[in-house]
């Protein structure tokens, strides 16, 4: 990591969130590559991967539920911390802030529609 | 039927406050101009912000940010807005979510602690995460001997934001100010620049528009400010390293009138700031030769040669109404925050701004309605702020209040664990990370009074006594003993 970054370093493979651990806050990715997988069964099953600029974790900011998947660095990631105290103090004072989680949030849900569809027809 | 008239009088006033919040008679519409002096902090914010919020409703604005100075183009005070270049750890955070993520060619370093130096020793404070969330930035293109540096300026690459979203920036200084049928008109010294819907002022604290602006007859009073001092030690990228490492360094003297000085590792120089209620050459002078100050650097480096210096001055008293019809003033030269996180306040105001303007309307009632309740906050703060550094300073008078902020500080900093009261308390206060009155408040948890209490009479009161008898010397335990790394 330079002199020049901010936020965490994480190695390849090395995780960043557990699923089935506590959390109160959300991260930023500021470089490279995460990958998103569930333990199912005791099969890890990969969800999805973001990078540079996308956000996970902001579901511990609204509710009181464990993680819900594991987050790992896919290659060398650096990651910013955003506490959920903060933000939530700042997204009171100006509600448009959340605007841009909403988005993204909104994004998701639609891509996950998207995917059950495709799943259901694929199954009749 | 008492009840029911008073129902049908509440939903009354509830009409017709609906009416007035929706209805204003003054908005922004399709193919507004809407200006902007001054394009730092607060004026790309503002414009950036203006515009996304505009888009989200669908109106195209006309947006011109006015600003005379390169940021990129010349180095020392032609390019520069005289700054410690810290962005606090709340606004990388805010900045993040808003999907900003300031580039690393614009760090000049991140920084994950900070050193505390008092004449009675030093102790490093860790970022609870260990984690780097402050950026030290140059605001411009650095120090008058700047060399082709591999870094660029903060201030361009706001702007240049506000510039993708769609503003125009003109390279002009406005001189002249006047109100034409109620609305804005701006001249230069070239002549007139032209008439707008919207002015939005962020120039600053240190220009001469304020007193243009105050005499324009809007009701804008220039706020109070203070002398302030900042210069800039070249020492080279492996130097900076070794004697600063990525931390702030921050100096706790007793020195009158200093209220807090710091220095700043940035990439090949450093940045010292100092903030008082009356910075002058002799003060300076004695915080030069101060052995707290002086042991930080390189033996023999001789603390009068640097590549740069001013005294700017910093707002220290907000102003009495930074709005009007048609008329907007954010960032320092409306209100900001006592002495820390002034660009976090450029972007707060700059955004309670624009959203306002977008949303409500642009007359004096909106934005008192909408746009100063976010500065009045701040200054509510600023005022537990007073509070909070005349404690400190009181703090700092003592030798044995000093040694009990160290003992203090030190044992949280050994033990580690959740238990970082005073550390946390200094972090927030330095750094800017959190609202005085947070910070007031966890200062007066009864856990905190009693370990401060605590180490009062051990660390400091009984190490007096101790030291009265053998006549031993304190304070000598320096950055090596007492750190760990
Ligand atoms: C010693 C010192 C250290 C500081 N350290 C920090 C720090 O570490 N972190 C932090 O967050 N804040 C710090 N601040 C505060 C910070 O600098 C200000 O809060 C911040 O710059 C405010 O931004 P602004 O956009 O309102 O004003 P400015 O940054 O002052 O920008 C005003 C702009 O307006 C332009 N302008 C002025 N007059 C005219 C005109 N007539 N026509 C056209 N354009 C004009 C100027 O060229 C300038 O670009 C420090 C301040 C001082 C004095």
């Amino acid at each position: 990591m330079g002199t020049s970054d901010l936020g965490k370093a994480y190695r390849d493979k090395e995780p960043i969130v557990r699923q089935g651990e506590a959390g109160d806050c959300m991260y930023v990715i500021q470089q490279g590559e995460v990958e998103i997988l569930q333990n199912r069964d005791g099969r890890e099953v990969i969800l999805a991967s973001l990078g540079t600029g996308d956000f996970f974790g902001e579901m511990a900011l609204f509710e009181r539920e464990v993680r819900s998947a594991t987050v790992r660095a896919k290659g060398e990631a650096r990651v910013l911390t955003i506490d959920k105290r903060t933000l939530l103090r700042r997204i009171q004072e100006d509600p448009s802030l959340a605007f841009n989680l909403l988005k993204e949030m909104s994004h998701r849900i639609r891509r996950l529609d998207k995917e059950l569809t495709e799943h259901c027809t694929e199954h009749h | 039927m008492a009840s029911n008239s008073g129902f049908s009088s509440e939903v009354g006033r509830t009409l017709i406050q609906l009416s007035q919040e929706s209805v204003s008679n003054l908005t922004l519409e399709q193919g507004s101009r809407v200006a902007v002096i001054g394009g730092g902090p607060a004026g790309s914010f503002f414009s950036f912000f203006l515009l996304k919020l505009a888009e989200t409703i669908g109106i195209d604005l006309e947006v011109d940010i006015l600003e005379p100075r390169q940021f990129s183009t010349f180095s020392g005070p032609a390019g520069c807005n005289h700054c410690g270049g810290i962005v606090s750890e709340s606004l990388v955070q805010m900045l993040a979510t808003e999907g900003i993520n300031i580039p690393s060619t614009v760090i000049q370093r991140g920084i994950e602690s900070y050193v505390l130096h008092m004449d009675v020793g030093d102790v490093r404070i860790e970022t609870p995460l260990h984690e780097k969330r402050i950026a030290a930035v140059y605001r411009g293109k650095g120090p008058k001997d700047i060399q082709n540096s591999k870094w660029s300026s903060f201030d361009q690459n706001t702007l240049k934001m506000a510039e993708d979203r769609g503003a125009q920036v003109r390279r002009q200084l406005v001189s002249d100010i006047s109100w034409e049928s109620g609305r804005p008109t701006l001249s230069g010294p070239k002549g007139e620049i032209g008439s707008y819907d919207l002015l939005v002022v962020a120039s600053g604290v240190n220009s001469q528009l304020q007193y243009v602006l105050e005499q324009s007859g809007c009701g804008y009073i220039a706020p109070e400010r203070v002398k302030t001092f900042i210069c800039e030690y070249h020492l080279g990228e492996e130097q900076v390293a070794l004697n600063f490492g990525n931390a702030m360094h921050v100096f706790l003297l007793d020195l009158p009138h200093l209220e807090f000085a710091a220095v700043i590792p940035k990439g090949d120089y450093v940045t010292l700031c100092m903030l008082g209620d009356e910075i002058n050459e002799e003060l300076v002078s004695s915080f030069l030769n101060a052995p707290e100050v002086q042991a930080c650097f390189p033996p023999d480096f001789d603390l009068y040669q640097s590549s740069c210096l001013c005294f700017p001055t910093i707002n220290v008293g907000g102003t009495g109404q930074p709005f009007g019809d048609r008329l907007l003033v954010i960032g320092d030269s409306g209100v900001t925050r006592l002495y820390k996180d002034g660009i976090g306040a450029a972007y707060k105001t700059a955004k309670a701004a624009a959203t306002a303007a977008v949303f409500q309307g642009i007359s004096k009632e909106d934005f008192k309605r909408s746009f100063w309740p976010a500065c009045r906050k701040i200054e509510i703060d600023n005022s537990i702020g007073k509070f909070v550094f005349a404690v400190n300073k009181q703090l700092q008078r003592t030798k044995v209040t000093r040694r009990t902020m160290l003992r203090m500080t030190r044992m949280e900093q050994t033990e580690g664990g959740p238990t970082q009261q005073m550390s946390t308390v200094l972090w927030d206060i330095f750094t800017g990370s959190a609202p005085y009155k947070e910070i007031l408040l966890r200062t007066m948890k009864p856990w905190f009074l009693a370990r401060l209490a605590w180490n009062f009479v051990m660390g400091g009161l009984f190490f007096d006594l101790k030291n009265q008898d053998t006549g031993a010397m304190d304070g000598h335990e320096r950055l090596g003993e007492s750190l760990p790394g």
